[in-house]
């Protein structure tokens, strides 16, 4: 049976289907041919860059010539610090002829990079009616999360910890509820440190895994991104062969309070 | 700027609180006290903590922590990569005029010194400027006048912008310190960064450094980075400049000062520089001057107190000193850097406000960057209005 369910495992995005559940994104690399060969490397099929650091006027600079043609670009709006922003940036992406993909990255804090929410959810509802398929990221929030589905969002990708902090799966709990109650693909993305808390998060039913600083920083990063990419299909097999089974792991061979129901005699109940 | 003006301001800074408040706040406290009581089990504390106070930033600026600059900077090179990555911006300085009305003894541009004062026209800029962007491929500029509010009116300084911003990404202001209205009126036409060196955060110490001109008022100047973070200007940079006062409090006051500012205005980027006085026609001599230990244990021990901040070197170091910086916590450097006006990097000019250390191109600067494996970023920065 997990045969059959592992072929017709399918993400679907904005009409998309998707290969992989690595999505990658293109900061803090060493060069742009480097991130170029790491993204070739890691199989991910979404790659996200910040419109900010697109540079029409310098080609042998410009990031955007070094993402291989045949992946999903999608523009994150970095540097939005409101909805008004991150709704310019997103004009400016599809200006660029950067797709209709948008992350909306809505940042008023920079001291730890965490997303708002309220204007998260305001720039996704506009964005949305003008025909983007939008990827929202937040904070992980239920009530947020609904708002998002409710705007017609394509995805929702809560923050594991703050971006660039590699401290690795910090909402868990949270992420989970999001899991269990939002019906769009949930997209693990920011603090992810190491393939084994990719692992985890697909294990626990992440549709995908979004990583950058712990790839870009890595000592050799297209070796890192592929076993990313092996975690993140480890993760998603594991999520598939329901490891629920044998971790809820409290059975045992008697039952101490409800024993009496089937040895009346002992107990004298009848 | 009349004094009317000046006032209305700063009433309405005591009225929202400001940084002086901070400053004030110290007045009793014995810096060279607390500094040489720092003991090796103090630094190794602090090194150990996850997140450092105010006071353990201030322990890691003491005599003792100098000889903890590697763990330091093994910590600083991790932060910085995490939070940064492998990539190091490049921006260049831009005088378009150097009339000043100041009169700090310690600058070739303050008033009264014998160099040719030029300032460039709408017309003129926008060709330096496009020869900058096609020269250097830098899409990220620090416009700079002297401070002459007479000569280099707002109007004239925004319309510097208004040119500008069709050219670069990003265009950022260092000039006298303006009103909150006018910081206001820079983010409307286009600026998305200020930089303001308070230069010495000891007040007794900025009078008779700063007899006269816009400068002289010190409580003014040091409000002017909270006044554009609430204009809405983006980045913001601070300094001190090292070398007019002891600079284990200066960095401390100037480390203090972005922590304040990133608490106060959460969206804000904040940045400092570290900049050490130069040799200038003014010949002035720097009285307390800071050494390489010093300056690479100032840029250590803030990187690990705000591990976000921005932090700036320019040209005023030398070649050396700036490819072993790329390491330590920096985030930004100039390139192609010229203090005179009109200027470009090798281009000799007698009349400039200070010597230039590394005169690299900004190309040069990027191969030097990728030699060591880190990226130069030309672009960072998307313009919204």
């Amino acid at each position: 049976m997990a045969h059959t369910e592992a072929k017709e495992d399918k993400l679907v995005i904005g009409g998309r289907e998707l290969q992989s559940r690595l999505f990658l994104g293109t900061g803090k690399f060493r060069s742009n041919k480097e991130m170029e060969a790491t993204i070739c490397a890691s199989g991910a099929e979404v790659i996200t860059t910040a419109l900010r650091r697109a540079d029409a006027d310098y080609p042998e600079e410009n990031i955007l010539n070094f993402i291989p043609q045949d992946r999903i670009l999608m523009p994150n709006t970095s540097g939005a610090r409101n909805a008004k922003e991150a709704i310019r940036i997103a004009h400016l992406a599809r200006a660029m002829g950067c797709g209709d993909w948008i992350k909306i990255e809505v940042i008023s804090d920079n001291r730890y990079l965490m997303p708002d929410n309220i204007e998260t959810i305001q720039a996704t509802e506009t964005l949305v009616k003008e025909g983007f398929t939008v990827l929202p990221y937040i904070n992980p929030d239920l009530s947020t999360a609904v708002r998002l589905v409710d705007a017609g969002a394509a995805a929702v990708m809560p923050l594991a910890a703050p971006i660039g902090s590699n401290r690795g799966l910090r909402t868990k709990e949270l992420i989970q509820i999001l899991i269990d109650e939002i019906d769009v693909p949930i997209i693990v993305d920011a603090g992810i440190g190491r393939p084994s808390e990719a692992c985890e998060a697909m294990e626990m039913g992440a549709d995908a895994v979004l990583v950058n600083t712990a790839v870009a920083t890595a000592g050799d990063s297209a070796a890192m991104a592929k076993a990313f990419q092996l975690a993140v299909q480890a993760g998603r097999a594991a999520y598939l062969a329901r490891p629920g089974r044998v971790l809820d792991g409290h059975a045992s061979a008697s039952s101490p309070l409800t024993g009496f129901l089937r040895s009346a005699d002992e107990s004298g109940v009848r | 700027m009349d004094k009317e003006t000046i006032d209305r301001e700063l009433a309405a800074a005591a009225e929202r609180g400001q940084f002086l408040d901070v400053v004030k706040s110290y007045a009793d406290f014995d810096f060279d006290a607390f500094l040489d009581c720092v003991t090796d089990e103090d630094v190794r504390t602090v090194l150990q903590k996850p997140h450092l106070n105010r006071m353990d930033y201030l322990t890691l600026l003491s005599p003792k922590a100098a000889a903890y600059l590697e763990p330091m900077a093994q910590r600083a090179n991790r932060e910085t990569i995490r939070n940064f990555g492998y990539v190091m911006q490049l921006f260049t300085p831009m005088y378009i005029a150097n009339y000043c009305e100041n009169g700090c003894v310690y600058c070739g541009f303050h008033q009264g010194e014998p160099i040719v004062r030029k300032q460039l026209g709408r017309d003129e800029i926008r060709e330096w400027g496009k020869k900058i962007k096609e020269t250097t491929g830098l899409d990220s500029v620090l416009v700079l006048t002297g401070e002459s509010p007479r000569f280099s009116s707002v109007d004239y300084i925004l319309d510097a912008v208004d040119v500008l911003k069709d050219i670069f990404a990003s265009v950022s202001l260092e000039v006298y310190s303006l009103t909150e209205e006018d910081y206001r009126r820079a983010a409307a036409v286009g600026a998305d960064g200020m930089t303001m060196f308070q230069e010495c955060y000891n007040k007794a110490a900025y009078e008779p450094l700063h007899p006269f001109g816009p400068k002289s008022n010190y409580e003014f100047r040091l409000d002017a980075p909270e006044r554009a973070a609430r204009a809405g200007l983006r980045t913001i940079g601070l300094g001190a400049l090292l070398g007019l006062y002891h600079w284990r409090s200066e960095a401390f006051f100037t480390g203090i000062h972005a922590d304040y500012l990133q608490h106060k205005y959460k969206d804000i980027e904040v940045a400092i520089s570290t900049p050490r006085l130069r040799p200038c026609v003014a010949g002035f001599q720097a009285k307390s001057p800071i050494d390489d230990i010093g300056l690479v244990q100032y840029i250590l021990a803030f990187r690990l107190f705000m591990p976000r901040a921005g932090i700036t070197v320019s040209t005023r170091e030398s070649r050396a000193m700036r490819d072993h910086l790329v390491h330590l916590g920096v985030t930004k450097m100039s390139g192609s850097s010229s203090t005179a006006v009109g200027g470009l990097a090798c281009e000799a000019d007698e009349d400039s406000q200070f010597d230039i250390n590394d005169t690299r191109s900004a190309a040069e600067m990027a191969q030097m960057l990728y030699r060591q494996h880190y990226q130069p970023v030309f672009k960072d920065w998307q313009r919204m209005v």
